[in-house]
């Protein structure tokens, strides 16, 4: 790799022996994808994954102490994924001594851990941080050095900013250096669709499960999907960005995918067309009965498939402020058809802190409340991440939560009618 | 027996029972209890994955296509190295994604007496021919042997 001269300074230790190992642990991330160089890292702001204060994660604590002391902080501030823990979402007794005493009991220490390191500010947990109202959202063209696979994915395609899936503590070197390496998803050559995906439903494809299936598909390459103008228009406007947020985060839970363009709609594909698509492109075709099949292969690892669920999340990722809006619509005319005035599950909403400021202060803010569902912050996957949680029926319409925890997924009508009549729709 | 020639992503030899996976390895539900809840032969927990889902992980030679989800990929394996649950050896088909290859760096730069040989571009071949429980050897050079 061609280094400059700072950056090969500071491989030699002249800024000392920690950010000698922050340089050389970038150059050696790099050389592993051939980057023959390192560039800037050009956003305002970072994002890092972990968030959590997860005892096990005593490996973390120590490395990052060792930044700490070394005083190897963040060059940005950065926002984080949500926190773990909300006294607001229901738990038993059992389950927040489980959470308090031994899972996150490092939970405070590792927050004041961010905060020496560059944490924006106490308002910045939330895994979808380039929404408006949470102030962390990078222009087309930036470098960026997040983690976080949703809200990567959302950057580089809805936002046409630029940032490789780097992993936790990775996000943070590349910050910390102020330079990334050069390779896969920052390059134009990175950025070609190596599949067309061809959307032939009949309606229009719940964004969590047409995620998850090209997820599954076409594992990290970058796919051109085609056949969405329909259903989602050719402008980014809220309705667009809410469902793209969602589809972008089952992509990558289920694969691994980076980067997506969605034909005459996002960023890139408006400019270039197919144009992206390199010659010799594979092809998916996805149409009802293909969406149906990948729904019906989800494992099911309750051990009653009949209980009833005793918890619901709707949020992962974390909600915008529209979708907030439309959900409180949904459930109050849900709720009426049924004669009931609030949702016969425990039902939590889960948002970033500033949209739920905004949205608390709104008109709407009472009225979910009034439905019986719970607003919170909180990040579901790792409220669930825990053996108390494994064996309790948990239901949601998040992909992502499916995957990496016991919650069983049905689409968001599945969900409606389940949380406001108790069972499935018609 | 077979030999397989691939590129060397982290030095070093091993020999060791093959585990496959031919879907992608999801790194956080793959290990996630196992770091929290002491399993020290960590056991897969990603119920995703029927391959692997109930298997141990720890001491193998993990073979798969390349790893998937969550950007805490990487920290994942890092922290699984720490604790001395990490694989024996990690053995690509495909080129190593950037979460994998982000815990194998982390691995070798800010560890200590740790050692996970990675080798990856094994091919489709290899992922085709090997099966649970063959001895898989790693030498020099990215040579990696199955019988």
């Amino acid at each position: 790799m061609n280094l400059t001269a700072k950056q090969q300074a500071i491989l030699d230790g002249a800024k000392g022996e920690t950010m000698a190992k922050v340089m050389k642990t970038l150059v050696m991330y790099g050389q592993i994808f051939g980057a023959e160089k390192m560039v800037p890292v050009t956003s305002q702001y970072n994002h890092l994954v972990t968030s959590f204060g997860l005892k096990a994660l005593g490996p973390v604590y120590d490395l990052m102490n060792q930044l700490i002391d070394a005083g190897a902080v963040s060059g940005q501030k950065f926002s984080v994924d949500p926190r773990p823990l909300d006294p607001k979402v229901p738990a038993n007794f059992l389950q927040n001594l489980v959470f308090k005493k031994f899972m996150y009991s490092k939970q405070d220490f590792y927050e004041g851990q961010l905060r020496q390191l560059g944490l924006k500010d106490e308002e910045a947990f939330s895994c979808a941080c380039y929404l408006d109202e949470q102030g962390n959202r990078p222009k087309k063209g930036e470098i960026l050095s997040w983690a976080e696979s949703s809200a990567v994915v959302y950057a580089n395609s809805v936002l046409g900013a630029r940032c490789n899936r780097n992993s936790g503590i990775m996000d943070l070197m590349g910050s910390i250096a102020g330079f990334v390496p050069y390779f896969g998803l920052l390059t134009d050559e990175g950025r070609k669709a190596t599949w067309i995906i061809r959307v032939e439903t009949t309606k229009k494809p719940e964004a969590q499960l047409l995620g998850s299936a090209i997820g599954m598909k076409v594992m990290e390459d970058v796919p051109y999907v085609m056949g969405m103008t329909k259903w989602l228009g050719t402008e980014l406007d809220e309705a667009a960005c809410a469902y793209l947020k969602d589809f972008g985060a089952a992509t990558a839970s289920n694969g691994a995918v980076g980067l997506y363009h969605i034909d005459v709609l996002t960023p890139e594909a408006k400019e270039q067309g197919t144009d992206l698509i390199v010659p010799d492109a594979k092809v998916y075709v996805i149409d009802d009965a293909e969406l149906q099949r990948v729904k019906d292969n989800y494992p099911l690892v309750w051990k009653n498939p009949n209980a009833k669920p005793k918890l619901c999340f709707v949020g992962c990722p974390h909600l915008s402020l529209q979708q907030l809006q439309d959900w409180t619509e949904r459930l109050e005319q849900s709720l009426k058809a049924a004669g009931r005035q609030k949702v016969c599950i425990p039902t939590v909403f889960t948002t970033a802190p500033g949209v739920k400021k905004a949205f608390e202060s709104s008109p709407y803010g009472g009225r979910l409340a009034a439905t019986g569902v719970i607003l919170s912050c909180i990040c579901p996957l790792m409220y669930m991440n825990n053996p108390l949680c494994g064996p309790m029926p948990v239901i949601t319409c998040s992909n992502k939560l499916r995957t990496y925890t016991t919650a069983r997924y049905y689409t968001e009508e599945e969900i409606l009618m389940k949380i406001t009549k108790g069972g499935n729709p018609q | 027996m077979r030999e397989f020639h691939g590129r060397v992503i982290a030095p070093g030899c091993a020999t060791a029972p093959a585990l496959v996976s031919h879907g992608g390895l999801n790194t956080l539900a793959s290990f996630q209890k196992a770091l929290q809840f002491g399993d020290k032969q960590a056991t897969c927990g990603d119920q995703n994955n029927p391959d692997l889902y109930g298997k141990q992980m720890a001491g193998k030679a993990l073979c798969l296509p390349q790893t998937i989800g969550s950007t805490t990929g990487g920290l994942v394996l890092y922290c699984a190295c720490s604790m001395h649950r990490q694989p024996a050896c990690l053995l690509f088909s495909n080129p190593i994604d950037s979460l994998a290859a982000a815990g194998s760096v982390l691995a070798a730069v800010w560890l200590d007496n740790v050692q996970m040989p990675v080798v990856d571009c094994l091919g489709d071949e290899f992922l085709a021919y090997v099966r649970d429980g063959m001895t898989i050897t790693i030498g020099e050079n990215g040579l990696v042997r199955v019988e």
